[in-house]
């Protein structure tokens, strides 16, 4: 893929190569963000552990074995037991499981909602614009978490609930960055062009506006993903998320097990290291992300310090 | 500026009634069975309660415009929030009762969080790329990577370990040891404000290096001003606005926070009380809350306007 435009025959031996958009996107990500690189491996191994749960575990999820209770660490439980005797270890890596799928399909639902208000919104405007926007204003009175288990009280618990649920809250949460976006694309000519050669709206907002608002949607996904997580494990913890016996690593700090945690503190502390190890890597690819694709969001940055300024002064 | 505020309160009536109307929705959801589900848990209380009786409790009895006319009429009007399905306290009543709780533990988190992120997110700036720097970053991401909910277990669990401390649970008063409330209310607002902490101080450093690059902070240092100076004086000031916006967007994450923190450190609070109703099914419970969870948002939203005038004289109110 990277040398497909290098034929034999060509005469242009010397042209610069040119990458395919990914490959150009993983050498930047590795030279110019290390950091970055190092969230994107995390967030690889994350993924791999996810897929091949069932092959990693030394044990199932949810292995009861009451005379292996509470025990510490050993080479028979690496991580140790719980207080029902499971192996932290094989629930981890299920619970990583858990979060790749709730994870990514909340956060797709969630970008799927976002960009059909998003997109919608912002491409027609007028009075359809205005009532969306204050039912989003509304709707963002309410702090995404209380929102979330009033939401679960409806619904009840059950992994497929809490993805539309997420989804819900994130989906409606994230439109106004597409519908900035979709504004600004809007007044592009080439949009304006197309709209003249008489091409339908759903043409015009799929061949036009979609692909040109690619780069928020995009950074929008990486940032969602990692609070979806994070408000997946924060609702199970309450107990209101995934149900027990379930290996959501935010339910595996709560409930009955709590007592326990203070004769085996390994029960609460490895699910929040991954946690936040997660979230971490999630969020240093994220921005490493959205610094290369969009450029424009790069944060005050660069080299032009004040000690530097200073030694400038002084010369 | 008093008819700014005029103009800005008119602008909210739109999103309120667009928030009542949510609320107002989150009722209708309620599918049938649950009612019955909650008529057969009444059952064994003494109190006789019926599909209907607990129907009209919930406002269902009438036909649904009327529901939402007479509900908001109720709020608006009697400032009558409706009462408890379980006891018969109104829920106004139950709310004035943990909200000092609330205020005082996200009061507490909100000036911790301050103190952390400000002073850190300065220096990280003006001492970029140096080891000082990389330890502030470090704390920041952490701030935003580690949950609250796993913080304030390991805060309860591990000093228990060590040296056998746990929050109380019986709640002190300030009046009667002020000492002793603020000893309990230091380990949950801690977790709750480094929480916020992160993104403060991300947004901090960020303004701050922006700022440093204008060219009026190079006059002043042409002008042989004090590094404090320039900093404070010049700086600092300049670069609040984002800060202040973001700190403002974090209002409702400092809500959603309490909800976790209280259930955590036992504190009865308003995320408690949420907790409880949302366990026991007490619908009117959970439609108030909502109400002033979304007031208080909204008021918070309206300060933060507000105190862009005094940041930046530039900006004026029309």
């Amino acid at each position: 893929m990277a040398n497909s435009s290098l034929s034999i025959d060509s005469d242009h031996t010397f042209a610069p190569v040119r990458r395919g958009f990914f490959a150009d996107f993983f050498i930047r990500l590795f030279k110019e963000k290390q950091l970055g690189a190092f969230g994107g491996v995390i967030c690889l191994i994350l993924l791999l552990t996810g897929i091949f749960a069932g092959v990693l575990a030394p044990y199932g999820y949810n292995d009861i074995n009451p005379i292996e209770s509470l025990k510490p660490p050993s080479a028979q439980y690496w991580l140790g037991t719980d207080n029902l005797g499971r192996d932290i270890l094989s629930r981890i890596i299920y619970g990583a499981r858990l979060s790749v799928i709730v994870g990514f399909a909340a956060t797709i639902l969630s970008i799927l909602i976002s960009t059909l208000i998003g997109i919608t919104t912002g491409y027609f405007g007028g009075k359809y614009d205005m009532i969306m926007q204050r039912f989003v204003d509304g709707w963002m009175v309410f702090p995404g978490l209380v929102i979330l288990i009033v939401a679960v009280s409806i619904v009840g618990p059950g992994m497929w609930q809490i993805i539309v649920v997420l989804a819900l809250q994130f989906g409606i949460a994230g439109s106004r960055i597409i519908r900035g976006s979709t504004i600004a694309a809007r007044e592009n000519m080439y949009v304006r062009a197309a709209d003249a050669l008489g091409a339908s709206t759903l043409r015009l907002l799929l061949r036009h506006i979609l692909p040109n608002i690619m780069a928020p949607i995009i950074i929008l996904f990486t940032t969602r993903i990692a609070a979806v997580i994070l408000a997946e494990a924060t609702l199970s913890f309450l107990g209101l998320g995934i149900p027990p016996p379930a290996p959501s690593w935010g339910g595996m700090l709560s409930g009955t097990g709590r007592q326990y945690m203070l004769i085996s503190p390994n029960m609460a502390l490895i699910p929040g290291i991954c946690l936040t190890v997660v979230v971490y890597g999630i969020n240093v690819f994220g921005d490493a992300m959205r610094d290369l694709l969009d450029p424009r969001l790069r944060g005050g940055g660069g080299s032009y310090s004040m000690r530097k300024r200073k030694k400038e002064k002084t010369k | 500026m008093r008819a700014f505020l005029i103009k800005r309160i008119l602008a909210l009536i739109p999103t309120i009634i667009f928030a009542t109307l949510i609320v107002f929705i989150v009722i209708r959801l309620i599918p049938g069975d649950i009612i019955d589900q909650m008529v057969s848990q009444h059952d064994i209380g003494s109190e006789e309660v019926t599909r209907k009786s607990l129907e009209k409790a919930l406002g269902l009895d009438v036909p649904i415009y009327q529901q939402y006319l007479r509900w908001m009429g109720d709020i608006f009007l009697h400032g009558n929030l409706g009462k408890s399905l379980w006891k018969e306290t109104p829920v106004s009543e139950l709310v004035m009762e943990r909200l000092p709780v609330t205020f005082e533990l996200s009061a507490l988190a909100i000036i911790f969080s301050l103190i952390l992120a400000l002073p850190i997110g300065v220096y990280s700036a003006i001492r970029q790329d140096t080891t000082g720097d990389y330890v502030g970053r470090t704390v920041s991401i952490l701030g935003i990577a580690v949950p609250n909910f796993w913080l304030g277990t390991m805060v309860v669990i591990y000093p228990a370990i060590w040296w056998g401390w746990s929050p109380s649970v019986e709640l002190v008063s300030f009046t009667q040891d002020p000492w002793g409330n603020i000893k309990q209310y230091i380990a949950p607002s801690i977790v709750l404000g480094f929480s916020l902490s992160g993104v403060t101080m991300r947004m901090m450093r960020a303004m701050m290096l922006e700022v440093l690059r204008q060219d009026y902070i190079r006059t002043a240092w042409a002008k042989g001003l004090k590094e404090k100076v320039v900093i404070m004086r010049h700086a600092l000031k300049n670069a609040m606005i984002p800060v202040v916006t973001i700190f403002g967007l974090q209002i409702p994450i400092l809500i959603g926070g309490t909800v976790v923190v209280e259930q955590i450190f036992v504190l009865p609070g308003m995320g408690n009380l949420m907790f409880d109703a949302i366990q026991q099914r007490d619908y009117p419970i959970i439609t108030g809350l909502m109400m002033i969870i979304g007031l208080v948002v909204l008021v918070a939203n309206l300060l933060v306007d507000l105190s862009y005038g005094y940041l930046d004289p530039k900006i004026r109110y029309r």
